[in-house]
């Protein structure tokens, strides 16, 4: 079973967002795409202060397969990454909601279009 | 519906990530293929290589046609040898890779071929229609499994599954030999650039082997680890570093090639010595990228004497970079570039292997 936190907020690409109170949100990639990705072997994360705009693809996350574009879910600012992923890639794997988090940014724009867990999880079972 | 081997239930017992490959669903990884990949490396792992296609070859012809239908010669093996070899078309393009033992003259056929699974029908129809009016007898061995026990302590670790009776003959085996009996088939052979063996079995021996490697502390490890290993060996795999429409010159392979005897007909021989006598336009190298990043299959290799391609590329855990196979223009080497989603990325071109026996032999 996938794991899918009620509290955090999802895009259809499979990443999740979560509202931190200070006006930023931090973005990872769910338990999902990290099962469907495998093994991640490197990230590429944007630059702290680099600004986003919506649906942009501002991270790479690379497995033993394939690589996969992680888009920005909202425009804003990027205030932090994860620098740790640069010599641990697979704490996305084993920690994808809390140590494998990849960036977190200042939203430029209200937030729009995003799921919540229930949705997210409708959507996985759709896509089965 | 996919084929499965005997151990397929094991498989899925053990953890087993089941996907399709060359017609049979077989182990990705059991968890973790970087994981698997170190233990192969450090310790001793165990594949399922039972898709592989056994084909055992008789008639008093046997040894005659092979020495047709292969571009190296099987006259140089003797009793308990093994031979690399390509099987080549007209062309001299590269139908399958494959390994040939000699086996003992008790034995009832006295070659026996190991060819690939995404290849099997196509090298199954060109090796029966290659015997046509011969007397060549060919014998599938779907009565087998096929285990693969790789890694520093895999032998040691091993050899007390085997047959007693043929256990001080497979500890003594030099690479690229094998030993048998009635009850089991050993070569000191494999695809990951560990010291083991290949082993052969009926059914109910090789369930039981599997189990008993397992509860000797070998590693189950699938085609995911598999492929990295082989790959930092430099090993080609047939289908992606060279095809049909490849020469063994141009995959790398000339070592694989007995020009000697001049006389020896076999089948792409004037294509290969045609191309030989030209020189061939493009090599397979070895490339390595310089910073972070992974190289992909059909990714462009931007070298001084001008383009080509990534055949292999991927992840070395062993190295903790990208590395690859490339198919790039004859007298490229050193810098270069690869272009990965857009961008250029400093990359070298080299000799494989690139791992031999837990050593990284570059720099």
């Amino acid at each position: 079973m996938t794991a899918v936190p009620a509290e955090l907020k999802y895009t259809r690409d499979h990443e999740w967002l979560r509202e931190e109170g200070d006006g930023t949100v931090t973005v990872g990639i769910t338990d999902h795409a990290q099962r469907q990705l495998g093994e991640l072997v490197f990230v590429e994360l944007p630059e702290a202060g680099s600004t986003l705009a919506a649906g942009q693809g501002c991270a790479v996350v690379e497995s033993v397969k394939a690589a996969s574009d992680v888009y920005a879910p909202l425009a804003g600012t990027v205030t932090a990454v994860n620098a740790a992923l640069e010599q641990a890639p697979g704490l996305v794997n084993t920690s994808p909601y809390g140590e494998g988090w990849l960036f977190r940014f200042r939203p430029a724009t209200p937030a729009a279009g995003l799921l919540d867990g229930a949705a997210y999880q409708q959507l996985l079972d759709a896509e089965g | 519906m996919s084929k499965r081997t005997p151990l397929y239930d094991r498989h899925v017992g053990a953890g087993g990530q089941m996907v399709p490959f060359g017609g049979w669903d077989m182990p990705l990884h059991y968890g973790s293929q970087l994981e698997e990949h170190h233990q192969v490396r450090r310790h001793a792992g165990i594949f399922d290589v039972s898709h592989m296609t056994v084909v055992d070859v008789g008639g008093a012809d046997a040894t005659a046609w092979l020495r047709r239908l292969l571009a190296n010669d099987v006259a140089r093996l003797a009793v308990g040898q093994a031979l690399y070899s390509c099987m080549l078309n007209e062309a001299g393009g590269v139908i399958d890779d494959l390994i040939v033992y000699r086996r003992p003259d008790a034995a009832p056929a006295p070659y026996r071929l190991v060819v690939n699974a995404a290849t099997r029908d196509r090298d199954l129809a060109w090796m029966q229609a290659a015997a046509a009016g011969r007397d060549v007898a060919l014998e599938l061995r779907n009565d087998l499994v096929m285990l693969a026990v790789q890694g520093p302590r895999a032998c040691e670790l091993a050899a007390p599954l085997l047959p007693e009776a043929l256990r001080p003959a497979a500890l003594a085996l030099q690479p690229f030999h094998a030993v048998e009996s009635a009850a089991a088939f050993i070569g000191r052979t494999g695809y990951t650039g560990e010291d083991g063996w290949e082993v052969l079995l009926p059914v109910a021996a090789g369930l039981a082997f599997w189990d008993a490697a397992l509860a000797a502390g070998i590693a189950p490890c699938g085609l995911g680890a598999r492929d990295t290993l082989r790959l930092e060996a430099g090993m080609n795999l047939q289908g992606q570093d060279m095809d049909e429409q490849t020469s063994p010159l141009a995959a790398g392979l000339a070592w694989t090639v007995a020009w000697e005897p001049a006389d020896r007909a076999f089948t792409g021989r004037p294509a290969l010595e045609r191309e030989r006598a030209a020189g061939p336009a493009v090599m397979l190298a070895g490339i390595m990228l310089g910073g972070r990043g992974v190289m992909r299959r059909g990714q462009r290799v931007i070298t001084a004497s001008g383009e080509g391609l990534v055949t292999s590329g991927g992840f070395s855990p062993t190295m903790n970079c990208s590395i690859g196979l490339a198919r790039v223009p004859v007298g490229a080497a050193g810098a270069c570039e690869v272009e990965i989603r857009g961008v250029r990325h400093p990359a070298r071109l080299l000799r494989p292997p690139f791992v031999r026996r837990g050593r990284v032999l570059v720099t």
